[in-house]
């Protein structure tokens, strides 16, 4: 059959592409020339401590969650890289909008761990006063959204607060993090639309880590990939090793930095893998191959840093060992000074519905209080 | 002093504010070039052609995206053309919206102020009528406003605006352009969280709004005919509901007749009718009763029988009485 060309009318908006398989460090720590961002030494190693400080924490956590000194948690395993590496790629007057596993990047913005620590227990010095299950951070001082637990919800409000900082003026970015599950959402879909629309400086972190709990992406998507989800919304998508610190963040920074120039979204998926359970609650025995998973855990992406920093010649047994007692004795200073704090006070469960208490509020609050009295 | 619909009341009061401050921003699907499909927004796109979006067709992006303005210190003003159209948007506007002060320890507020047409009476069926106040009114960090006149509309509205927490401004279509009204330019407030007696009476309290309120107004003329004085509550405000003046009347009166047009079950109604039962029934001489829509959906071409009107208000005032 001979085609027919046809003009049809378009839209008139872009076309635009997807860049595959973007990797820096190789298997013997040296890095690919043409992509390597030149990491100063001082940034390399800032960039290695906040990868070892989310493995150490998450492993200190899931005994201190089997101990019952904290209700669940959510671990980051695997995921060290596509998390640290792009939170550190952003400007201290950049937003960052996380999903819920990410206390990496709130580490890196500057959130203390004690305050860390006291939101995973919820007593009343947890910022969000025990409303919240753990991992449900918010770290204002660093731009850092807070948290909630339905999947993709994340994604508009990043879009129009990156559209609030361009009408405003102000050449800033977003970076907002979500997984392979969130693209089957319709907050993804609006999201990645208005963003194509408005052209807003956001950046698209997917941490595509394979597992959605039990499901695999294969049954999220019939698409090859989900970065080539982003030039049908009209911007591009790049696809980058998410093992690989130096790639997710050469690619991080390139996307904002076009973004804080008025060139609208990227869509990253950075391809990683969920190491640990999805959360202190899950098994995944029940639905995934030990072979599949020691795969994946060869790529280690804090080992392969490692063998990065061996290579520059910045690092040697000496300060990956005084690195880890450091960070040890952090996180057991901050789980010592957190569980000082007692319960929050009845008076939280009532505060902050709305910025001023209203009468049936007061109401109730009051009836409690006189109840508990008797 | 010009006289004004309520569309034209809403248009002035957004027009205001924009000019006020410079956060306040409108979106939503053909609220540009279009001036809304009900003109609500006609001319702001002229006026303020950085500040007022067409958007894409899709509620939830309109609000979730609103979300993210509003988290960076604007004061959005999202249109959502038929409150029929909001629910793609809920999970935004109660799971994000509602909660993101309490979630983040007051670290982070969402001032915004979401638009809505909302009721029957235009004959839209089932997709252009529906009343679906007590979804939002079930969730706590909302606040729910009803105007019914174009005048308290704008100082609803500029209220709305400037409060700190998130407000759905449900507006009764039916009304939009069935009467006008002396309305002041420039500012004109009504604190929200405060009900008006629209007529005063000692035998029986009508308790309504938005649209309901006028029906009420109308059975009210007619009970006086019978020698009945009734009085007319419009609560203005459904989240936070002025419970000292509904009790009040109550109390004055003894007996309550409690009108809207949402389907009965679980309608807002039903939870001024509880807190009558709990906080005043020693002043009852008779039965709480409601009229209300009919538990079905919203119809088509039977929307006047399934609207309460004068009549349907007049017989449940009937029945208090005779009680």
């Amino acid at each position: 059959m001979t085609p027919v060309v046809l003009s049809l009318p378009s839209s008139g908006g872009a076309r635009n592409r997807v860049v595959d398989a973007l990797r820096v460090i190789r298997d013997d720590g040296s890095t690919d020339p043409r992509l390597d961002p030149k990491l100063s030494e001082s940034d390399a190693v800032r960039l290695y401590r906040g990868m070892s400080l989310q493995r150490i924490l998450d492993n200190r956590m899931l005994a201190l969650q089997r101990q019952g000194r904290i209700g669940f948690y959510g671990p980051s395993l695997g995921q060290e890289a596509a998390i640290v590496g792009a939170a550190i790629a952003m400007e201290p007057d950049d937003w960052i909008v996380p999903q819920y596993r990410e206390p990496g990047a709130a580490l890196v913005r500057g959130m203390p761990l004690k305050e860390l620590l006291c939101q995973l227990i919820g007593n009343a010095e947890d910022p969000v006063k025990g409303r919240q299950m753990p991992c449900h951070y918010v770290y204002r001082k660093g731009n850092y959204l807070s948290i909630s637990s339905p999947v993709g919800t994340q994604l508009p409000h990043a879009v129009g607060i990156g559209w609030a900082m361009k009408l405003r003026r102000e050449p800033h970015a977003v970076l907002v993090f979500f997984g392979d599950g969130a693209t089957s959402t319709a907050d993804f879909h609006s999201a990645m639309n208005f963003a194509g629309v408005f052209r807003t400086p956001t950046v698209f972190l997917c941490n595509n880590n394979q597992w959605a709990i039990s499901v695999p992406v294969a049954k999220q998507t019939a698409a090859s990939t989900l970065a080539q989800k982003a030039p049908a919304y009209g911007f591009d998508g790049v696809r980058v090793d998410g093992m690989d610190a130096l790639a997710v963040y050469r690619a991080t920074r390139d996307a904002a930095a076009r973004a804080r120039e008025g060139h609208g979204p990227t869509m990253i998926e950075a391809v990683t893998y969920r190491l640990g359970p999805h959360s202190s609650s899950d098994d995944p025995a029940r639905y995934r191959d030990e072979a599949e998973v020691a795969t994946w855990r060869a790529r280690d992406p804090i080992a392969r840093f490692r063998r990065y920093l061996e290579h520059a010649g910045w690092w040697d047994d000496a300060r990956e060992a005084r690195l880890e007692q450091e960070i040890g004795d952090e996180i057991t200073h901050a789980i010592q000074e957190a569980e000082r704090a007692g319960p929050p006070g009845i008076d939280t469960l009532f505060t902050d519905v709305y910025e001023t208490m209203p009468g049936h509020l007061q109401e109730e609050r009051d009836a409690f209080v006189a109840f508990r009295g008797r | 002093m010009p006289a004004m619909t309520m569309v034209q009341a809403i248009n002035n009061a957004l027009r205001e504010e924009m000019r006020r401050d410079d956060r306040v921003i409108v979106l939503g699907e053909d609220v540009g070039r279009n001036g809304g499909v009900f003109r609500c927004t006609e001319g702001l796109l002229d006026e303020f052609p950085d500040r007022v979006f067409d958007t894409p067709l899709a509620e939830g992006g309109i609000i979730g995206t609103a979300i993210g303005m509003a988290l960076y210190g604007l004061r959005p003003v999202p249109e959502i053309q038929f409150m029929d159209f909001i629910y793609p948007a809920f999970d935004q506007i109660v799971s994000e919206a509602a909660k993101m002060r309490y979630r983040s320890g007051g670290q982070f507020t969402v001032p915004m102020t979401i638009r809505t047409p909302f009721g029957g009476g235009i004959r839209g069926g089932h997709y252009h009528s529906q009343s679906s106040e007590a979804y939002f009114c079930h969730t706590p960090g909302l606040k729910v406003v009803v105007p019914s006149t174009p005048k308290e509309a704008k100082g609803l509205l500029t209220a709305s605006i400037r409060d700190p927490d998130p407000v759905m401004f449900l507006e009764p279509k039916k009304l939009y352009r069935s009467s006008r009204e002396e309305v002041p330019e420039g500012e004109v407030l009504v604190p929200i969280g405060e009900a008006a007696v629209r007529r005063p009476g000692k035998d029986v309290s009508l308790i309504a709004y938005g649209y309901m309120a006028q029906v009420c107004l109308e059975a009210a003329a007619k009970a006086a005919e019978k020698g009945v004085e009734a009085e007319v509550i419009d609560l203005r405000t459904l989240v936070p509901l002025d419970e000292p003046k509904i009790l009040a009347s109550v109390k004055k009166t003894g007996r309550a007749v409690v009108v809207y047009e949402a389907p009965r079950t679980g309608g807002f109604g039903g939870e001024i009718s509880a807190i009558l039962a709990e906080k005043a029934i020693e002043y009852l001489r008779g039965p709480i009763v409601r009229v209300t829509g009919f538990d079905t959906p919203f119809p088509y071409t039977l929307e006047d029988v399934y609207m309460p009107n004068g009549d349907r208000v007049l017989a449940a005032i009937d029945k208090v009485m005779a009680f």
